[in-house]
């Protein structure tokens, strides 16, 4: 069905911080991005945390709460600028001390708790590039991810580590210091230094060496459908779109107070969780518990939160939680709801109208690109189901590969193409850690190219189709098949593993395999709950299949490929498409299907 | 249904999300979620076994009672005995 355009009015457009498109896209330059930015004092370069903390701490806003975290069981911890400046200068000084050197990596493998971000803003102090690890990743996913990035330090808690890191830590040659939030028996475990301890010997003040603009700082990993996990390599120019998209895209000020649920494990926890409303001087509060509806709605609530940024999953959990539900908890100080990770579909659109009287603003972006890239704007009114339009300082296409290095613009609206983009945006990844090759490839004709198709309408909005590979969205974190099947295939009983996306209507997608069993072994119930429980153990629950289904043989090309989207078409009920390269299959045997869901 | 026998059905709903937990040892009072790695669909999951296992209605502001087995248990016993 068509969903009607939800118009805004022109008061709201007068009162957001980019109240014409079109002029501030004619306008803008990100020259004059950067100019709303200090840079080191004494032109001694631009680091993200000068720009995060230590400038408002120089200034009018260093009494200003900077962060309220909010604990599991009803804690508060709330920083100021300055308690931020100091806390994260003494993080800084203790990788120093540590002998950490400016370009090495520090890892962090937290949950969201206080020390996550004094991590994260004290090691980029230190000129160390910080790395942040999802706390729900299992053992494998953060042995690859730290073997790869060659991390020499890491931050996590007592209890991560002794249920996640203690058992790899010998095949991390390069992980020199594994440092600990030490839990309530505040011991660190053996061979770990106590975070606390180190950071109560440290100074509270540290100059931040000069930083060139262009010197590494972020290093996200992301998955691409075959091979390891890849780093997107991010420098400290960056800053610059982090604060500007965080202005125009999220209509930010400071005096906002600004939720945004995104765990700091991925790059939206980073970029828009800590960096982007530091950079612009408001609050940011930090929900420490998993999701809950009651307890969302009554942080919207109490802490009074101006500017909501959360993700698809989340907000469909919520509505079927129903509406009656968030109307106990009015939160009339909200202006401004946004969501990202996945395409949010117009019935949730719609539902933010109904349930907070704001419709979600959507938007798109990827660990490739660092920021915002496209976005429906305060100012803009919203086509349910859209990606929205380009930010200021923007520029997109939708093009088709024709070669190694061409692409055809596609210029017809309404025609399905590859999303691509203008490099040249101070947040885009300077490249994939010792994977040279890897990012060439994802240039052409001129373009960085996203992997994900779109179609734009004749009104310049964006629309998602799909994913131009085999990369899974679940719950808003991308995952590689690969990764999943390797896991799958180190169990005795599994000859072969693919995995796919199936389709969700909670968490967009869900990681479902299919596996084929060595000879010797049968397919049975509790098999595929032992397999479940294995890749669950290995991968931890964001990686992990939620279900599995045990087939007598996988679909083979003539070369021996295994199809994957044959078994999505199949899940899915769709024709199966041209099977003429598809080997004869074993003859059905006993099988076993069924999930979790 | 005795408590031991809803023990037992909050045991396997459990083990059918995540099945490596069904040799463990789990503390009735110990958080499911951080302790036992169920991330927010796991968790839905996990409510969802235990509805379709018992009958019992269990709308979504009640789903913090259930984070624990303890608490899960007594809440099924509770909704139990209403019915």
């Amino acid at each position: 069905m068509a969903w009607d355009v939800i118009e805004k009015t022109a008061g709201t457009r007068r009162a957001s911080n980019m109240p014409d498109y079109e002029a501030a896209r004619r306008q803008f330059t990100w020259t004059e991005a950067r100019r709303m930015l200090d840079g080191l004092p004494g032109g001694r370069g631009l680091n993200i945390a000068h720009e995060a903390v230590d400038r408002h701490a120089a200034g009018p806003l260093a009494g200003k709460l900077a962060l309220r975290w909010l604990g599991r069981n009803g804690t508060v911890r709330d920083f100021t600028y300055d308690e931020l400046r100091r806390q994260t200068s003494r993080f800084a000084g203790v990788l120093t001390r540590l002998g950490v050197q400016p370009g090495d990596v520090v890892a962090s493998l937290c949950a969201r708790i206080p020390e996550l971000y004094i991590a994260a803003l004290g090691t980029l102090k230190c000129g160390a590039v910080f790395s942040p690890l999802f706390s729900a990743f299992g053992p494998e996913p953060i042995h690859t991810r730290l073997e790869k990035a060659q991390a020499r330090v890491l931050v996590t808690t007592a209890s991560l580590y002794r249920r996640k890191v203690s058992d790899i830590r010998a095949r991390l040659p390069h992980l020199e210091h594994v440092i600990v939030v030490p839990g309530e028996a505040a011991d660190a475990p053996a061979g770990t230094h106590n975070l606390r301890q180190l950071l109560d010997a440290a100074d509270d003040r540290f100059v931040i060496p000069a930083t060139q603009p262009e010197s590494l700082a972020l290093l996200h990993f992301t998955s691409g459908t075959t091979g390891q996990p890849k780093g997107a390599m991010h420098v400290h120019e960056a800053v610059v779109a982090h604060h500007g998209t965080t202005r125009t895209a999220l209509d930010l000020r400071p005096d906002d107070r600004f939720w945004c649920t995104a765990d700091p494990g991925w790059v939206t926890g980073t970029s828009y969780g800590i960096v982007g409303p530091l950079t612009v001087g408001a609050t940011g509060i930090v929900d420490e518990a998993d999701f809950d509806a009651e307890r969302w709605y009554r942080i919207l609530q109490q802490e009074r939160v101006t500017v909501w940024y959360t993700a698809p999953t989340a907000i469909r959990m919520l509505m079927k939680a129903g509406v009656d539900l968030a109307r106990r908890f009015p939160a009339p100080d909200l202006r401004f709801i946004a969501s990202v990770g996945e395409p949010l579909n117009p019935e949730a659109v719609v539902w933010g109208v109904e349930a907070f009287g704001l419709p979600f603003h959507d938007n798109w972006w990827q660990t490739e690109t660092g920021g915002i890239m496209i976005a429906n704007f305060a100012s803009m009114d919203v086509r349910p189901g859209s990606m929205g339009r380009p930010l200021p300082g923007v520029d997109i296409a939708v093009v088709r590969r024709t070669g190694d290095d061409t692409v055809d613009v596609v210029t017809d609206p309404g025609t399905v193409g590859e999303l691509a983009i203008v490099p040249g945006w101070p947040s885009m990844f300077r490249g994939y850690l010792r994977d040279e090759a890897r990012y060439r490839r994802s240039f052409a004709g001129g373009y960085y190219l996203t992997g994900d198709l779109v179609r734009m309408d004749p009104n310049g909005y964006c629309w998602f189709v799909g994913r131009d590979n085999d990369v899974i969205k679940s719950s808003g974190h991308l995952i590689g098949p690969f990764e999943v099947e390797s896991a799958l295939m180190e169990h005795p009983a599994v000859a072969e593993a693919t995995v796919i996306g199936k389709p969700d209507p909670m968490a967009y997608e869900i990681v479902k395999a299919f596996v084929a069993l060595k000879p010797g072994h049968e397919a049975s119930e509790t098999l595929r709950l032992e397999l479940i429980g294995f890749a669950r153990t290995r991968l931890g629950a964001a990686v992990a299949p939620k279900e599995i289904d045990v087939l007598p043989g996988l679909p083979k090309t003539r070369s021996g490929k295994i199809m994957r989207r044959l078994l999505k078409a199949r899940e899915l009920g769709l024709p199966e498409g041209d099977l003429s390269t598809l080997e004869p299959e074993p003859a059905a045997g006993t099988s076993t299907s069924g999930g979790t869901s | 249904m005795t408590d031991q026998d809803l023990l037992a059905l909050v045991r396997q709903s459990l083990a059918k999300v995540a099945p490596e937990t069904a040799t463990m040892e789990i503390a009735a009072d110990a958080p499911l979620r951080e302790e036992y790695d169920l991330d927010s669909m796991d968790f839905l999951n996990f409510i969802i076994g235990l509805h379709k296992a018992t009958g019992v209605e269990i709308p979504e502001i009640d789903y913090p009672k259930l984070g624990t087995i303890a608490g899960a248990v007594a809440y099924l016993a509770e909704r139990r005995g209403q019915t």
